[in-house]
């Protein structure tokens, strides 16, 4: 079992590897064996290449040169090496992911093991993994996505001179991410959460000719983290509390630690949940991160990195409880930026900033999820929206390729000359606000049902006995997923049960008030944006200048395969009590999610070649601009700290240094008068010497 | 042991033009002689018994000036011997790639000797045992190290060399003082016998100042700020060998020092100190990751980055727990292997562009010279602290450590010094990836594209650098090689903590 989840991670990894090493070389054994089907191109002059920005970091030819390549990509898979390299290890490592789910579904439970124990001369390492039911299910989603990226991305990076490294990138990124999934410890999670960050880093900045591409990935790698700081002195605050890195050590000892560690280090754990899932105040590098490469913004900015946050949170999910003061933050934040980001989604240009935003609300949804107690609901959530929003992204890669722009106001039209990528776009966009049945609606329901059951009945829930109160909210509060495992639950009870005080550990009546009417708000909101996203591409007369056509096969079936999952995953959630819809919240949600699309849709069909945010007024350019959060970090955190850079360089030069010079020549005039007893005798010497190490000793025992 | 290859280097390199008149045989002689040494390490390394790794093993011992009770006495334990084993790789990587890459100032021969001197005096230091012979090793290095700046070094070399020369000199000066101090005071100056003793038989006020000595001499080597003002400047004055040398080797025999003199000899006195060291090594963090921020030459930037980086080193030793400790030993090597192949990388980029300046590099490394600028990012990467890279592991145990310090000193205040560490390792992350935007990333500036095409990486080159990488991979990877030999010395010398 540990060994199929361990070879599951090295497969990537060993790709990432293979694909750096051998990539090039392998596709050139390869076509060295078939016949060659178009002679080596010419290499391509620096030169030449155009570095006009290209939207949405794509490749950087034309559409027309990029068809052909992609066209013969897909139709001689096995020449190309680098796609080999990484699509084949992915999908075995997929069959392993599934195994693993499909053995964890059959006899739930949890199971560790550990490799090896490395001492530290404190708390030991342990390297070890631990799959239950939770890591089983997201490690299957990461599998599933990466691999449809991957080979999405053969025929999309076609024409990419650097295709080798960034399938590699993605092998490596994604053993990083099965690592933080499947870690069993705290400090080896923490190794694949970084190397995740630096994988993002790399490939956000895939496409460096362009100074802003280079800036937007080190924007990213720094806001994360600083977060990742905090996170990392979370984990020392748990596992020296507790004695151990091991993740169920942990939470089996977090009862007994004191109350305020436990919340200060939940919330230090927050500070890397909000940098990695992109949450308010360090969510401002996610929309900059879409210079990277499209189906990167679908791997690793919509469907799995950012995810790990909330993932973390879920394991996790004793001490939140345990220092709950942590989960009213968790969930203000998640208010400000779910209805924050909405709002800036809806006055974006920019295709991918429109997803973008969306994701940060939509992971503010599921961390909103989780501060209401919903912890199944906000994983559900987190599958189903990484199968949607995955689903998004690729689509909206294709669009940008054959529309050649990422602009809304370029496209047009696209539902007669694209029906592959029309029809799955509307599922997902659907999934996205939400429509009955396809997945979004389950998901994002039961995290509705379970906010207005905390805004209105949670109140009520300190006058209670602590003990039934505990049995009450456990259904809420404990993983019940049709595949996900019972320890959680048993172990959460026993936390409720053993940990003294108050029991209940909630956010307060205002927080959940607040969490719903954010939800609410929200619902209305996506459904604005969403339609706005579906009506200006898809509908009304075409305004770029290009030919429109159906994407490659490749990226078309690729994009249409992942629309069965976001249609239909939403009905694995039946089994499960918590995850079933509720017909009152349902409604509502229906009714406001009506309200927002309406709106949008009357809005647009005054004048459909024109943007329905133009009526926004002035609020639009506040929107688009995302309240203006980046230009005051840069006056407030960036400036100061460039401006002390400098001044310590100055200090440095002049004052550190002038000193130390000036003791110097100082010292050369006392050499001076020195000069005199040094008469070459050694005997004087060794004699001084002693005599100062006598001075010495007496004023050290006269001192005592 | 190992002194004896070394000591038929000098011997063979220092004769006239009769023997060995071409550079190639000199570059041949040289290489086989530093393998051979290399060689000889790595056997050493076979014989080492790693169930013990906290006694000293293959000792020689024999009287040297028996009549003041001086003794030859050289060994190594679970501590050293990473230590030597990295001075003999770099020393043999750089004379590799010295071979091919000869420092502009001619003269190999003498340069090559030097070097080997150089590496005699570097070994000796970590495998000396007697105070004395610990000091008469630690000084052998300085002569060296100043010929080579002085020599063969780039821009204001003469005075960079000098304050390299004045500024450890002093260090030295109180470095004597306080082992002479701990030596007479304790009646022996063999090492063993007085980390066994643990400080006993010194008074508090002995050790108060024996440390504070001690400690001042290490740090100028370490270096500690505000005592590192002499690093940069002898770093970009330096030749990439000397760079290499300096910034592997040279910074370590401080911390080591300390680790394996100051520590065990006069615990109280460390005690006292620590909250010092501890606060002098995170400005030392925060101070050099600002400095980078804002440093325009690339060897100047690396150079500060030491700065932060030994910080973190000392900030681990500050703790006084065996995780600080350990994290200092194995940010020691870390370090060495990182940085040495930062300089390398540096030395590279000089040669084909004439410039470290960042500004005048411009941009688009990764177009021009792809597998340099890789290897550069690589490097980077694994300098900033990336998990998974050697680099992290020191990072983060010293801040484990300053989590929770020895249960004698303030735990607020180390508390404190963890938060503010963290600042400086995103402060880190932030320089490198500035500095690889800057010249890795953009378009190629025109000027470079009239230029012509930039030499290819050469053999020796990647001779040089693949070894780092590697290591740098291994001990990232699987922490356990170099912690599991480090952890029982580090107990045996903190008194069984």
């Amino acid at each position: 079992m540990i060994v199929l989840a361990s070879l599951t991670i090295l497969l990537p990894f060993l790709a990432a590897f293979a694909g750096f090493l051998l990539g090039p070389k392998l596709s050139e054994a390869l076509r060295a064996g078939g016949a060659t089907p178009a002679g080596p191109e010419p290499p391509e002059d620096p030169r030449a290449v155009v570095f006009e920005k290209v939207p949405g970091g794509g490749p950087r030819t034309g559409e027309r040169v990029w068809r052909r390549a992609a066209v013969v990509a897909e139709r001689t898979p096995l020449r190309n090496g680098p796609a080999l390299a990484a699509c084949l290890p992915m999908a075995a490592a997929t069959v392993l992911a599934a195994i693993v789910a499909f053995t964890v579904w059959r006899s739930p439970g949890e199971r560790a093991g550990t490799l090896t124990l490395v001492g530290t001369g404190s708390v030991p390492i342990r390297i070890g993994l631990q799959v239950d039911g939770l890591a089983a299910v997201v490690a299957l989603m990461v599998c599933c996505v990466a691999l449809a990226v991957q080979v999405y991305s053969v025929a999309y990076m076609a024409k990419d001179p650097r295709y080798s490294s960034y399938a590699a990138f993605i092998s490596l990124f994604t053993a990083a991410m099965l690592l933080v999934v499947y870690a069993g410890d705290l400090l080896l999670l923490y190794v694949g959460w970084e190397v995740m960050g630096v994988c993002s880093y790399f490939l956000i900045g895939h496409h460096w000719e362009n100074r802003e591409n280079s800036r937007a990935a080190v924007k990213a790698f720094l806001v994360t983290r600083l977060g990742d700081v905090g996170f990392l002195f979370g984990i020392f605050l748990l596992g020296i509390g507790a004695g151990s890195f091991r993740i169920s050590d942990v939470l089996q000892r977090v009862p007994q630690m004191p109350d305020t560690t436990v919340t200060v280090a939940a919330l230090l754990l927050l500070a890397g949940v909000a940098g990695k899932s992109a949450q308010f105040p360090l969510h401002t590098w996610l929309p900059d991160a879409m210079a990277g490469p499209t189906p990167i913004s679908a791997l690793i900015h919509a469907a799995t990195m950012v995810a790990a946050g909330i993932y973390v949170v879920a394991r996790l999910y004793g001490v939140f409880l345990t220092g709950s003061a942590a989960l009213t933050v968790l969930g203000v934040l998640a208010v400000i930026s779910m209805v924050g980001s909405a709002l800036a989604a809806l006055a974006q240009d920019d295709i991918k900033r429109v997803l973008a935003y969306s994701t940060i609300s939509q992971l503010a949804v599921m961390a909103a999820g989780l501060a209401v107690g919903a912890k199944s609901a906000a994983i559900f959530h987190l599958l189903t929206h990484g199968a949607f929003k995955a689903l998004l992204f690729l689509a909206a890669g294709s669009v940008i390729m054959v529309a050649g722009s990422n602009l809304l106001r370029h496209y047009g039209g696209l539902r007669r000359a694209m029906p592959l990528t029309f029809l799955s776009m509307t599922v997902g966009l659907a999934a996205l606000v939400g429509i009955p049945p396809v997945s979004g609606w389950f998901s994002k329901d039961s995290i509705i049902e379970a906010a207005q059951h905390a805004a209105l009945d949670g109140h009520r829930a300190p006058e209670a006995p602590a003990a039934t109160l505990s049995r009450a909210h456990l259904p809420d509060l404990s993983a019940h997923m049709p595949v996900s495992g019972t320890p959680h639950r048993d172990l959460v009870a026993r936390s409720l049960a053993e940990s003294p005080g108050p029991l209940w550990p909630g956010v307060p009546g205002w927080t959940a008030w607040l969490i719903y009417l954010g939800l609410l708000v929200t619902v209305a909101l996506t459904a604005a944006y969403a339609a706005r996203l579906w009506l200006m591409t898809f509908f009304g007369e075409t305004r770029g200048e290009f030919e429109p056509r159906e994407a490659p096969k490749i990226m078309a079936w690729t994009v249409a395969a992942l629309a069965v999952p976001s249609a239909i995953l939403g009905f694995f959630g039946l089994g499960a009590e918590e995850l079933r819809p509720h017909l009152g919240s349902a409604l509502l949600a229906l009714l406001l999610a009506a309200l927002g699309a309406g709106g949008a849709f009357l809005l647009w069909n005054r004048d459909p070649a024109a943007d329905p945010a133009g009526r926004l007024g002035p609020l639009r350019p506040v929107f688009a601009n995302a309240f203006h959060v980046d230009t005051l970090y840069d006056a407030v955190v960036v400036r100061p700290v460039l401006a002390l850079a400098r001044l310590v360089v100055r200090a440095d030069d002049r004052g550190i240094d002038a000193a130390v010079l000036g003791t110097g020549r100082a010292a050369r005039r006392l050499g001076g008068l020195l000069r005199l007893p040094q008469n070459g005798n050694p005997q004087t010497y060794l004699t001084g010497v002693l005599a100062g190490v006598v001075v010495i000793a007496a004023v050290v025992v006269i001192s005592l | 042991m190992m002194a004896i290859p070394l000591a038929g280097a000098l011997a063979l390199a220092l004769p006239r033009e009769r023997f060995l008149g071409d550079d190639a045989a000199l570059g041949r002689f040289a290489v086989g002689l530093s393998g051979a040494t290399l060689l000889v390490g790595l056997s050493a390394l076979t014989a080492f018994d790693f169930g013990a790794p906290q006694r000293m093993q293959l000792r020689v011992d024999w009287p040297w000036a028996p009549s003041i009770g001086l003794r030859f006495h050289l060994g190594v334990d679970g501590i050293s011997l990473p230590l030597v084993l990295l001075t003999a790789l770099l020393t043999f990587l750089c004379l590799v790639y010295t071979a091919k890459h000869p420092p502009a100032g001619g003269r190999l021969r003498l340069f090559t000797a030097l070097l080997l001197v150089l590496e005699v005096g570097m070994l000796g230091t970590f495998v000396a045992l007697d105070l004395v012979l610990f000091f008469v090793f630690f000084e052998v290095v300085l002569v060296p190290m100043y010929a080579v700046i002085a020599i063969w070094g780039t821009g204001d070399r003469r005075a960079a060399a000098l304050k390299f020369i004045l500024y450890t000199l002093l260090g030295s000066g109180l470095l004597l003082a306080g082992m002479l101090l701990v030596g007479v005071k304790a009646g022996t100056l063999d090492m063993t016998v007085l980390a066994q003793r643990h400080g006993e038989g010194l008074t508090r006020g002995v050790q108060i100042v024996a440390f504070l000595l001690m400690a001042l001499g290490f740090g100028v080597k370490a270096p500690m700020w505000p005592l590192h003002t002499w690093l940069p400047d002898a770093h970009t004055a330096a030749p990439t060998a000397g760079s290499v040398l300096l910034a592997g080797v040279l910074l370590k025999m401080g911390t080591y020092g300390i680790v394996r003199i100051a520590l065990p000899s006069a615990p109280e006195g460390a005690e006292f100190w620590a909250p010092w060291l501890g606060l002098l090594a995170v400005v030392g963090i925060v101070y050099g990751a600002l400095a980078c921020l804002a440093q325009t030459d690339l060897k100047r930037m690396i150079a500060f980055s030491s700065v932060g980086h030994m910080g973190f080193v000392l900030l681990g030793i500050a703790t006084l727990t065996p995780v600080g400790v350990n994290a200092a030993l194995f940010g020691n090597i870390a370090h060495g292997l990182i940085t040495g192949l930062l300089f390398f990388l540096a030395g590279s980029v000089k040669d084909r562009y004439g410039t470290g300046d960042l500004r005048e590099l411009g941009g688009g490394l990764l177009t021009s010279a792809p597998r340099l600028a890789s290897v550069l990012t690589f490097a980077s990467v694994a300098s900033l602290g990336l998990p998974g890279l050697a680099g992290f592991w020191g990072e983060m145990l010293a801040l484990l450590g300053a989590y929770r310090p020895d249960a004698d000193l303030p735990r607020a205040t180390f508390v404190t010094f963890m938060a503010v560490g963290g600042i400086g390792a995103v402060l880190t992350a932030a320089y490198f990836l500035r500095m690889l935007s800057r010249i890795t990333h953009g378009p190629v500036p025109d000027e470079r594209l009239t230029a012509g095409p930039v030499a290819a990486v050469t053999r020796h080159e990647y001779a040089a650098w693949l070894p780092l990488v590697a290591l740098t991979l291994l001990v990232g990877l699987w922490p356990k090689t170099l912690l599991d030999v480090t952890t029982a010395p580090v107990r045996a010398l903190l008194g069984g903590g």
